[in-house]
């Protein structure tokens, strides 16, 4: 696989960069593929910007930042008002739904409503970044979604395994009713009772 | 060999602060005190977690200077010792840096450096500290400084700068960055064994026959620990053989010419640089550290254009690895020296050039690590292209 670099921006406190973690993990250690993940660093991590990067690539590692990211979650309007324009032509841009709503008309966008899947069917808000990682692996391909788990399962706090398996066959099954569908998630497509298992 | 680092079954991600743990335990460090500073925290932290359960000892100490005092001592007691900071508690540290190298206390300093001058810019990158590192401690003296530019050199190298240590009697500065030191990737740690780990030469005389600080054919005395049974008197001031103060020319320049000799008769050792695509380069980026890596894609992008690039990557900075850099100079049409300050290292390429090519700069101290573009495109303008 040629370089790939993904970058994950919210806010402070949304979890992105243990999501950045779970997928360097997915990809370098379950897959065995090179992996650098940097992220942002400093006191604007706490409740401003935050934002995680990883670049997996079949060869050694360069430059370990992103220069034009092939894929970009947006968990935030702030992150889409400061990242849409940095992604190479062709990029997978995916956006929080619940959380963005003003998007240039030209951009090719895939929303998804994390934040409210979190809540509405797990309980927990705190889970949208493992949702948001499995709609990640499902609409990509970048990580197989068993290595993204087992990366996942790796790193959450014991106790909170169940829920977090929920929490990625969630963002799995948005991308699949989304994929069915053939546009963005109507407001609501994420109140449902049951799960397709990923 | 160390029976106690775990050998890794499956790859870790680690970051770069977290793999020079891994390293100078590795290599047998028992020893560390520190004061925590941004952007080297990560350091002291795994530190403190792990050197306990080895039988090790972790000290927060109450500032830097007393960090690298505890080090010393510690070292004297014969026991591998580490310390790490960055600019603020490496400006506290020159003081007793000078000590060792004067005693020839052999330890590991690590400064992951931030931007400077004073307190700066805490949690940005920076190359600043290089010529300090150099020429922080007063009075004429070699030291060894290498610089680690991604997290398996921060493993790899930390265990080379303990060797470098204890085989010279020295202390080691490894010179990190805030963007090496927290990018995670993947490491396999090595298996006990796997790469060399060397020891301090010890005494083979009996203590009554002990001269502490004569000549060696190496240059270097051996190192009895304290408690061993050897007496030994340690001291900043310039010394004779038997450790004690003297004025005596016949004394004093045996003493401060055997410390630059120790080093310099051993640069094969000690210098190393990295080379990629600079066999028949004509255009060489000269970078280490951090800005390394945006060379070195810079230098793959150079050439996927047709243009022939090539990368020298120092990995000691300190002595000056004149002899690895000097040929390429002679043979190539111009140099290009990236790093994060105003032109520290460039110095010394300009020093050593002596108008056998063109050298250029490109410099930034706002923070912000140099990116693969922006040395691209004067790769560009140098080509003429």
């Amino acid at each position: 696989m040629a370089r790939r670099e993904i970058r994950l921006a919210g806010s402070g406190g949304q979890g992105l960069i243990l999501a950045g973690l779970i997928l360097a993990e997915a990809a370098g250690i379950y897959e065995g593929k090179e992996v650098a993940q940097t992220q942002s660093y400093g006191p604007e991590a706490r409740g401003g910007a935050s934002k995680a990067e990883v670049v997996i690539s079949d060869a050694e590692i360069d430059y370990p930042k992103a220069v034009q990211p092939d894929i970009l979650l947006c968990m935030n309007q702030r992150a889409c008002d400061a990242y849409l324009a940095d992604v190479r032509p062709g990029a997978v841009i995916i956006v929080d739904g619940s959380l963005v709503d003003a998007l240039p008309d030209d951009a090719e966008v895939v929303s998804l409503p994390f934040t409210r899947i979190a809540r509405d069917l797990l309980g927990r808000e705190m889970l949208a970044n493992i949702v948001a990682l499995g709609a990640l692996a499902a609409l990509t391909g970048i990580v197989s979604l068993p290595n993204l788990e087992k990366a996942v399962l790796a790193r959450v706090p014991k106790g909170t395994e169940e829920l977090n398996q929920k929490a990625l066959a969630a963002g799995v099954a948005a991308v699949w009713e989304y994929q069915a569908a053939g546009k963005p998630m109507a407001p609501g497509a994420g109140d449902r009772d049951q799960n397709p298992p990923p | 060999m160390p029976e106690t680092t775990p050998p890794s079954p499956r790859p870790l991600l680690l970051q770069g602060n977290e793999a020079m743990v891994e390293g100078a335990l590795y290599a047998g460090c028992r020893f560390f005190a520190g004061y925590p500073i941004t952007p080297a925290t990560e350091i002291s932290e795994v530190m403190s977690l792990k050197l306990p359960a080895l039988g090790g000892t972790f000290i927060q100490m109450e500032d830097e200077i007393a960090s690298l005092g505890a080090i010393i001592g510690a070292s004297l007691a014969g026991v591998k010792s580490m310390t790490a900071t960055s600019g603020p508690g490496f400006s506290l540290m020159q003081e007793n840096l000078g000590f060792a190298v004067m005693a020839e206390v052999p330890c590991v300093v690590v400064n992951v450096m931030r931007a400077g001058p004073s307190t700066g810019l805490p949690t940005h990158v920076s190359q600043g500290d290089v010529q300090q590192a150099r020429w922080g401690t007063h009075g004429d003296h070699p030291i060894i400084a290498l610089s680690v530019s991604t997290t398996w050199e921060c493993f790899a190298l930390t265990v080379k700068a303990f060797n470098l240590s204890e085989t010279y009697r020295t202390p080691v500065i490894i010179l990190s960055d805030e963007v090496v030191a927290h990018t995670r990737e993947k490491i396999v740690l090595p298996r006990p064994g796997e790469l060399q780990v060397l020891e301090r030469p010890r005494p083979g005389a009996p203590p009554e026959w002990f001269i502490p600080y004569e000549d060696t054919p190496r240059g270097v005395p051996p190192l009895p620990a304290f408690g061993e049974g050897y007496r030994y008197h340690v001291t900043g001031l310039v010394h004779d053989v038997r450790g004690f103060p003297t004025e005596r020319p016949d004394e004093i320049a045996p003493l401060l010419n055997r410390l630059f000799r120790k080093i310099s008769q051993h640069f094969h050792d000690i210098q190393m640089v990295e080379e990629y695509l600079t066999d028949d380069a004509e255009l060489l980026v000269i970078a280490y550290g951090s800005v390394a890596r945006s060379a070195r894609r810079a230098v793959a992008d150079a050439r996927a254009q047709g243009l022939k690039a090539g990368l020298l990557k120092l990995i000691t900075l300190w002595p000056f690895p004149r002899r690895l850099v000097e040929p390429h100079l002679g043979r190539v049409r111009a140099v290009l020296v990236p790093e994060l300050n105003r032109g520290q290292m460039s110095r010394e390429v300009k020093r050593v050039n002596q108008g056998m090519t063109k050298v250029e700069t490109l410099n930034r101290i706002d923070g912000k690590l140099i990116t693969p573009g922006e040395i691209l495109a004067r790769l560009q303008a140098l080509s003429g292209k």
